[in-house]
């Protein structure tokens, strides 16, 4: 009797509107997570490329202090933390959002400070020389410029995030794994659900690092 | 209008300009000129504000610089400057680039920005450049871009950082061409270049920077006739000779 036998992918078919509410979670989580840590992650490296000694100092603390704690901690840190701070019970989902929004942030600001810095100084002369205040050439000048530069990384970064999201299943968020556990337990199939949404991450992680090769050879800025 | 009254400073230790002071009145076009490191570049950084100084202050336009409470952006806006690398913003349309300072800066319509922006480009003859990106354009294209860019503000004054340096031999004279213009419209200029051609033609002033001191301030007749000092001597005819 061959391995495969033993597999009953039956199951999978009647579990798929319950996977989905779960895919449907994972792509939240990552879609907020991105804009939002790109967004911090933007603020974080601008304060930390500043000249302003104690801002500086606070993004590059902030920055270290979240490069090295293990994710799991931190989901599970804020899951128990926040509360506290904020006198109320959090779902799961909300905490979850919140903790990879911080997080994601850390990572982000790195590689946006290093967009930032990729950009030559003589653009922000000429920001400067036309007379744009320090907002205007970033927004118009440095940060367009940064951002395309790093559109790949930040890309590859997403689909790190995005795997990421499974850890959730810590704090008991509905997110993709959860949901293909709790199906599992249901039909008593664990491992059926587990190999689909393997292939499931497998799919989108795919199709998103072809898409990361497609944008490396269009997106270059030429000089 | 741009008075430099006993500027100098320091990179840490290390001091790049000493003392500087000199002046450029209306519709005056002072060259400055140099063997390089000598600081003329840093100078030329100096007058709007884009390298800070330690020591003395620069008025331009009855504006203090080393004024900690002046709107530099503000006094910018109204000072043109070209780069050696011409600086060109590499993600917009040669169009945006005329534009982006007018609309953003100025407070003028996009189809008032646009009209003057058009109206440059045919002036450096490069109007059927207006939507392709600087990338595509030769180095003396861009260059003429970049003084159309600055001009688009309306500026009191320009400045221009050894804008032809950068460019291929055969690129200079359509940048000279652009910038002998300006100077005979009455434009005040101050112009940190080597082109002793141009400075023979449209300079009132040439001076001679050495070591982050200027060394030499003399009309341009003079400057090229008997410069008093032997370091100006010298540099002319190194780069005379040939």
């Amino acid at each position: 009797m061959s391995f495969f036998t033993q597999f009953d992918f039956s199951v999978i078919a009647p579990s798929l509107p319950f996977l989905w509410e779960g895919l449907k979670f994972t792509a939240k989580l990552t879609l907020i997570a991105m804009s939002g840590g790109i967004f911090l992650g933007t603020l974080l490296a601008l304060a930390r490329l500043s000249s302003i000694t104690p801002l500086a100092m606070a993004a590059t603390w902030y920055v270290n202090l979240m490069r090295s704690i293990p994710l799991l901690m931190v989901i599970l840190w804020f899951f128990l933390v926040i509360p506290i701070f904020t006198g109320k019970p959090m779902g799961a989902e909300t905490s979850a959002i919140i903790t990879f929004t911080a997080f994601e942030a850390a990572y982000f600001s790195e590689i946006m400070r290093a967009g930032i810095q990729s950009v030559p100084r003589g653009q922000v002369f000429a920001g400067q020389a036309i007379g744009m205040t320090y907002w205007q050439t970033m927004s118009y000048v440095v940060l367009p410029q940064a951002f395309r530069n790093m559109l790949p990384i930040l890309l590859t970064q997403t689909i790190i995030l995005f795997q990421d999201t499974s850890l959730v299943y810590a704090i008991g968020a509905k997110d993709l794994l959860k949901a293909a556990e709790i199906a599992g337990k249901n039909y008593g199939r664990p491992l059926e659900m587990y190999v689909f949404v393997a292939l499931v991450y497998f799919v989108v992680c795919f199709a998103l690092s072809n898409l990361v090769k497609h944008l490396q050879s269009r997106t270059a800025i030429v000089r | 209008m741009i008075k430099i009254d006993n500027i100098s400073k320091w990179y840490g230790q290390f001091r790049v300009l000493t003392d500087c002071s000199t002046q450029i009145t209306k519709g005056e076009v002072v060259v400055v000129c140099g063997p390089s490191g000598s600081g003329k570049s840093t100078l030329i950084k100096c007058v709007n504000g884009l390298e800070p100084f330690q020591q003395g202050d620069i008025i331009v336009n009855n504006i203090s610089i080393g004024d900690p409470k002046t709107n530099l952006p503000q006094l910018r806006a109204h000072v043109g400057m070209v780069f050696q690398h011409f600086e060109l913003f590499p993600h917009m349309t040669i169009t945006q680039n005329l534009t982006i300072g007018q609309v953003k800066v100025l407070g003028r319509s996009n189809n008032e920005a646009h009209q003057r922006a058009l109206q440059l480009l045919d002036r450096v003859g490069l109007n059927s450049q207006a939507d392709k990106f600087p990338g595509q354009l030769s180095g003396g294209q861009q260059q003429r871009v970049a003084i159309a860019r600055a001009l688009a503000m309306d500026p009191i004054c320009m400045l221009f950082d050894e804008p032809t340096s950068a460019l291929d031999p055969e690129m200079i004279n359509e940048v000279l061409d652009v910038m002998v213009g300006l100077a005979n419209e009455g434009m005040t200029m101050m112009v940190v270049s080597h082109e002793m051609g141009f400075a023979r033609k449209v300079a009132d002033r040439v001076i001679f920077m050495d070591n982050g001191s200027i060394v030499e301030d003399a009309g341009t007749e003079e400057f090229f006739g008997t410069p008093r000092s032997e370091r100006a001597q010298l540099f002319l005819s190194k780069i005379l000779s040939h």
